[in-house]
């Protein structure tokens, strides 16, 4: 039976969304025991929350205070010393598992499967190629040790209510110098995370300023959504860049996403497919984002959207 | 200081790449290539460093077939001073890539290597991180802003939560996202000036490279296509919809 690590994303204080889709898919990958590495220069809640998620078996805690800050080069060596003993190493498929498990691979000696999107058995796999227009079934051999990044919008959440023990772990990895954590620029919103809201409304570049884009901002809170918009908006400057919903930004799987002034360009397409309702509103009947929307409406977003705010606001959404 | 420049010949982006129906891969015959976009920028990227007088020599190097060839004299277009090809007829894994520029990083003593965050083709986003752990030195993903001061650089990456910004010694491997630059365009004269610079073809034997792949393409799919939808006539239409699938309440 095979133990599957998964390494943590978290801020420094909270537990990331992404490894609790990691737990999902280490459970389908058939993993006997889930432990959930925690590397971090404090464990603050971080631990806790990932021992309350259902299916983990252990939490293993390395606090060490270069690890403050999430540099990869810091990082690898100690997932290294960790991932003896273990058949899979996995992390999500965000900025902070791309960063991270291609370097911890390398350092292995082992090659990688980026974006894991489903699992057939325990060493055979699928993963999107070519902007999800090109899906890839692979096969790694069963006696070398399996790195991977999960692609999170194809995994539901683990449940919570678990009760991993949580363990100090300690490695004697000798850590770079080399690389020095300066600055985060973060935007600081009440909105829902982009990546693990249940619904995302987006703007494009029809919005056609930054000012106009309170338009999104006042329907997503009638929704209690999140915000995201298009490469061309972020392009143009409306938004900044950690909203950009796409192949090169975010890939969302929400209950419900609304495409407000996108075309749909296919990189844009890409990062949204596995949403469940795609809501599209634009003024050319022609956009291909009415190619991949459930449910479709042609006209004025000046005029649809103030309208679609007000409406919503009359029953409880 | 010279700086590596990885490029990749992948379909280029404005293709839409059709899965055959044997099942065997993508469709590329006859079909457009170019050099993958994100190492566009990163060779944008290295020419600003070397306009600057920040560096010495800009070097084009990509692994693949020969006709890899035209990406590289397209690289040396835009103002590669030269370029090296790594001859190789079988498709490479990332680790692989990985090695063979490692090579060519220690016969050029190159102080800086700038690639792509991912190539359009595979998507698989590791090569520069496997490239600066073999290395052992420091790896920037998903650059959006890079300053070299002497001996390090400071770079600003794009991530999930905003912009980060990290303090590195040189030697270093920077991955570019997308709005690191914008990548100029290749006049007729440097098409005919990148004729006579020098392209060396090499090879992962004479790089004393040896790769051998570890997963199996058992095949490739289209994806599956999302069910048709509906248009709905007016916001009213639009609520009531929503409400009988039950998205909003």
């Amino acid at each position: 039976m095979s133990r599957v690590l998964i390494i943590a994303d978290h801020d420094g204080s909270q537990l990331g969304s992404g490894t609790s889709r990691c737990v999902t898919a280490a459970v389908k990958l058939g993993a006997a025991e889930v432990h959930v590495a925690v590397l971090a220069a404090a464990r603050g809640g971080i631990a806790a929350q990932a021992a309350e998620l259902a299916g983990v078996s252990k939490v293993l805690v390395v606090e060490r205070a270069e690890n403050a800050h999430q540099l990869a080069a810091v990082l690898a060596p100690q997932v290294v010393k960790l991932a003896a003993g273990y058949e899979y190493v996995i992390a999500a498929a965000n900025t902070f598992g791309k960063d991270l498990l291609p370097r911890v691979a390398a350092l292995l000696g082992v090659g990688q499967v980026s974006d894991l999107m489903f699992v057939e058995s325990a060493y055979r796999f699928r993963r999107p190629t070519y902007a999800g227009n090109a899906i890839v079934t692979i096969e790694s051999p069963p006696d070398v040790k399996l790195v991977a990044t999960i692609r999170t919008a194809s995994f539901a959440a683990a449940g919570s209510g678990g009760s991993a023990p949580i363990e100090a772990a300690s490695t004697d990895a000798v850590l770079p110098t080399h690389t020095r954590f300066v600055s985060i620029n973060a935007a600081k919103t009440d909105r829902p995370e982009l990546q693990s809201a249940s619904r995302v409304v987006s703007g494009g570049r029809a919005l056609a300023s930054s000012e106009n884009f309170h338009l999104i901002y006042t329907l997503a809170a009638r929704l209690g959504a999140a915000v995201g918009a298009s490469r061309a908006a972020v392009d143009a400057g409306y938004v900044p860049s950690d909203m950009q919903v796409g192949q090169t930004g975010k890939i969302i799987a929400p209950e419900l996403y609304m495409a407000i002034g996108i075309s749909g360009a296919i990189q844009h397409l890409t990062g949204i497919k596995d949403a469940r309702t795609i809501v599209a509103i634009n003024k050319d009947a022609e956009a291909p984002i009415f190619e991949v929307a459930d449910v479709g409406l042609v006209g004025d977003l000046f005029k649809i959207v103030p309208e679609l705010t007000a409406l919503l606001g009359k029953g409880s959404t | 200081m010279k700086i590596l420049v990885g490029i990749k010949r992948v379909v280029d982006y404005n293709v839409r790449v059709r899965v055959k129906p044997d099942g065997s891969g993508v469709a590329l015959d006859g079909v457009k290539m170019s050099i993958n976009p994100f190492d566009e920028i990163a060779l944008e990227e290295a020419l600003r460093i070397r306009e600057r007088n920040q560096a010495s020599e800009v070097i084009a190097v990509a692994i693949g077939p020969e006709d890899v060839q035209t990406q590289l004299r397209s690289a040396l277009a835009m103002g590669a001073d030269r370029a090296i090809l790594v001859k190789c007829d079988q498709p490479l894994e990332p680790q692989g890539v990985a090695r063979a520029l490692l090579a060519v990083i220690t016969r050029e003593q190159v102080g800086l290597a700038i690639l792509g965050k991912q190539a359009i083709d595979d998507d698989a986003g590791q090569t520069g991180q496997m490239l600066a752990a073999m290395w052992g030195r420091p790896q920037v993903t998903f650059a959006s802003k890079l300053e070299l001061q002497g001996d390090t650089a400071q770079v600003t990456r794009e991530v999930d939560s905003g912009l980060e910004t990290l303090s590195i010694d040189l030697p270093a491997v920077i991955t570019t996202d997308l709005r690191l630059n914008e990548p100029r365009y290749i006049k007729l004269p440097d098409i005919m000036k990148a004729k006579k610079k020098p392209l060396v073809l090499t090879d992962l034997a004479a790089l004393g490279v040896t790769v051998v792949p570890q997963f199996r393409v058992v095949k490739t799919e289209p994806p599956v296509p999302r069910a048709r939808g509906i248009m709905v006539k007016d916001v009213p239409e639009l609520v009531a919809e929503l409400r009988k699938r039950g998205v909003v309440s």
